[in-house]
């Protein structure tokens, strides 16, 4: 793949993301959509970095604020436009929701809501890689807020103690829900938290999809040579509320002008544009392609079927023969 | 042969041990230790460190990497040392392991098996004598036994490793030092069901655990007073196996559940709602229940005895029933 091939798809994956997302907020305002919809607007720059340096055989476990991860990590958008409805052709059978997109398949362990409760299963996930020799890197995605949380603490201590192959993704929007960093860290510096448990750690720039594509490759790759965990903190920031029910009452709104200035879509394209990377006629393509497939997400997951109620009791425990 | 309880769960986990290599054990001091009631003395010697894995004392951490372990392909056996430490570990156990299949839509499973010595009777006071089974019994997506015997401590053990869910064992403190016959080429027994440790026609004493030996001494007594007592063991405690329950019930017409737990909200409770529901015409009267007392679980030995369901209680609770007060 040339330069220009690259970073054209790295512009694109960021838009897929940029307009999923902002469809969901359209249909959450129309009552398609329902519960909690956290929405990652602002911090692609982060998934659609890390996913360039990760591949196939490597394993993901991420948060509640997935889509972008989900996407980027090439789950089906139709799926996860259906998972959002709820509908039985979801990513996660439509039993999820926002918070749970899962993709076995795609090795995507999840859509967890519960901050830091990830952390720890990625560290099995990567302790039966080792044990059964299984060849891989798990990438674990977590915010700042979960930094705050034990799970935090005993995982990169588990995983350093025993030697496996994490790439801890810190993806640092400054807010744990409205709780500013400075307000609930005493360390505000999270990547300096790595050194406590003997962890080699980076900070990069997470607004800059070409900075966090070079960080996650030689993090992926220490963590490949070594064997060992990688702090990898992307310094970040959340364009839209916490969920579609937060009023905003912790941030100024300057604050978030000021990050929106610095919104990694624009960065890129105007960048590879002043390269000679991307004329005027192939952004408007690619843009128009992103509509489109955004539209036949909406139009799929508007026909596709809803689960049965006869079917309620299922997939609490294996189903026989499974 | 003869065997003791803790002898029969250190079998069982050198057999899966030996058997499946996916299968691995971690825990606090389950391997250079021996485990903090000797379960997996020599395991460690016999199968290495990769296998039989001293952790930190990071409930949550330990049990979550067993949960991605399993999720990863592995069959992990999991040593919490006692119900009351896997409280750090709630989440995981809940939050997690429990909802993992179902918030995946059926694509994640998790074989993981939990163990963890529960009850009180060694007068180790109110943070070390918990009996929360009921806690995770109450979870739909976990299976929970207690196994009772040396038998089953080793059979059960060994079918909750067959399971594509997880399972949480709950072994009694008192049961460890405990001998019953053990039988190591036993062939697969079930993991769920209920058994009759004592035929009876006069009243069902349903029970589990640690609280078996104490039932099946107060049926004796009961016996020498001519009121033949049927004692059933639960075994597993989510699933019920309410047709045993109902079935026993069909006969006796009576029935008293004795539970280490507290009263309120407890397992106890669960059972005889569920024989009010569906076993109602076959009472001759009410049920009853013999529970821990409502207070956190005291250190000296009168106190503590006095908290804990004991063979006179049951057999108080049995001539209430039957209008044999005093």
């Amino acid at each position: 793949m040339t330069e220009r091939e690259r970073g054209q798809r790295l512009l694109r994956e960021m838009l897929r993301i940029r307009r999923f997302e902002e469809k969901a907020a359209e249909l959450y305002q129309q009552g398609k959509i329902r519960g909690f919809l956290h929405l990652y607007i602002g911090e692609e720059a982060v998934a659609v970095g890390a996913f360039d340096a990760l591949g196939a055989e490597d394993t993901v476990v991420s948060h509640y604020r997935e889509h972008g991860h989900a996407l980027a990590r090439g789950l089906s958008m139709d799926a996860c436009m259906a998972e959002l409805y709820g509908k039985a052709t979801g990513v996660s059978g439509g039993r999820g929701g926002s918070m749970h997109f899962f993709d076995v398949a795609r090795r995507f362990y999840g859509g967890f809501a519960i901050v830091g409760g990830m952390l720890p299963i990625a560290v099995g996930l990567a302790l039966a890689d080792r044990l059964s020799g299984r060849q891989g890197v798990t990438a674990c995605f977590f915010g700042d807020g979960a930094v705050a949380e034990g799970e935090f603490h005993e995982s990169l201590n588990l995983a350093a103690l025993w030697r496996l192959p994490v790439l801890f993704l810190c993806e640092n929007n400054r807010y744990a829900m409205g709780t500013a960093l400075a307000r609930h860290q005493a360390q505000p510096d999270i990547s300096r938290k790595a050194d406590a448990y003997g962890l080699a750690a980076e900070a990069v720039d997470g607004m800059d999809v070409l900075a966090v594509a070079d960080a996650a490759r030689r993090a992926v790759s220490q963590v490949r040579a070594t064997g060992r965990p990688f702090l990898l903190e992307a310094r970040t920031y959340r364009f839209r509320a916490h969920s579609m029910y937060d009023p905003e009452l912790y941030r100024a709104k300057e604050e978030v002008e000021e990050w929106k200035r610095r919104d990694p879509i624009p960065a890129l394209a105007d960048r590879l544009a002043a390269e000679g990377a991307l004329t005027a006629a192939e952004r408007e393509a690619m843009t128009a392609a992103v509509e489109t497939e955004v539209a036949a997400a909406v139009a799929a997951a508007e026909a596709a079927p809803w689960e049965p109620v006869a079917d309620l009791a299922r997939h609490v425990h294996a189903e026989p023969g499974s | 042969m003869t065997a003791t309880y803790r002898d029969a769960v250190r079998s069982a986990l050198r057999q899966a041990l030996r058997d499946d290599p996916r299968v691995f054990l971690m825990g606090e001091d389950v391997g250079r230790y021996g485990g903090v009631y000797a379960v997996t003395r020599g395991l460690l010697e016999e199968f290495g460190p990769d296998r039989v894995r001293d952790t930190p004392l990071s409930e949550s951490g330990f049990v979550g990497a067993g949960i991605g372990a399993a999720l990863g392909g592995m069959r992990p056996i999991v040593e919490v040392m006692t119900v009351n430490f896997s409280l750090l570990a709630l989440d995981q156990l809940v939050n997690h392991a429990a909802l993992l299949r179902h918030m995946s839509g059926g694509q994640c499973g998790v074989p993981l098996v939990v163990r963890m010595a529960t009850g009180a009777g060694r007068q180790v006071a109110a943070q070390h004598s918990h009996s929360l089974e009921n806690w995770y019994a109450h979870v739909p997506g976990l299976t929970v036994v207690a196994p009772a015997t040396p038998q089953d401590a080793r059979d059960m053990l060994l079918a909750a490793l067959r399971e594509p869910d997880p399972v949480i064992v709950f072994e009694h403190v008192l049961l460890y030092a405990t001998e019953g016959e053990l039988d190591e080429q036993a062939p697969p027994a079930p993991l769920r069901g209920a058994a009759i440790r004592r035929p009876g026609r006069d009243v069902t004493l349903v029970t589990y655990g640690g609280s078996l030996a104490k039932s099946l001494a107060a049926a004796d007594r009961l016996a020498a007073e001519g009121v033949e007592a049927e004692v059933i063991d639960l075994r597993a405690l989510r699933p019920l196996d309410t047709a045993t329950l109902l079935a026993s019930v069909a006969r006796t017409h009576r029935a008293v559940v004795v539970d280490e737990g507290w009263r309120t909200g407890g397992l106890a409770a669960e059972v005889i709602a569920t024989i009010q529901e569906q076993g109602f015409y076959d009472l001759d009267g009410p049920l009853g229940r013999v529970c821990s007392a409502e207070v956190p679980m005291p250190y000296p030995k009168h106190l503590e005895d006095a908290a804990l369901p004991q063979p006179e209680s049951i057999v108080a609770a049995v001539r209430g029933l039957l209008g044999r007060d005093g």
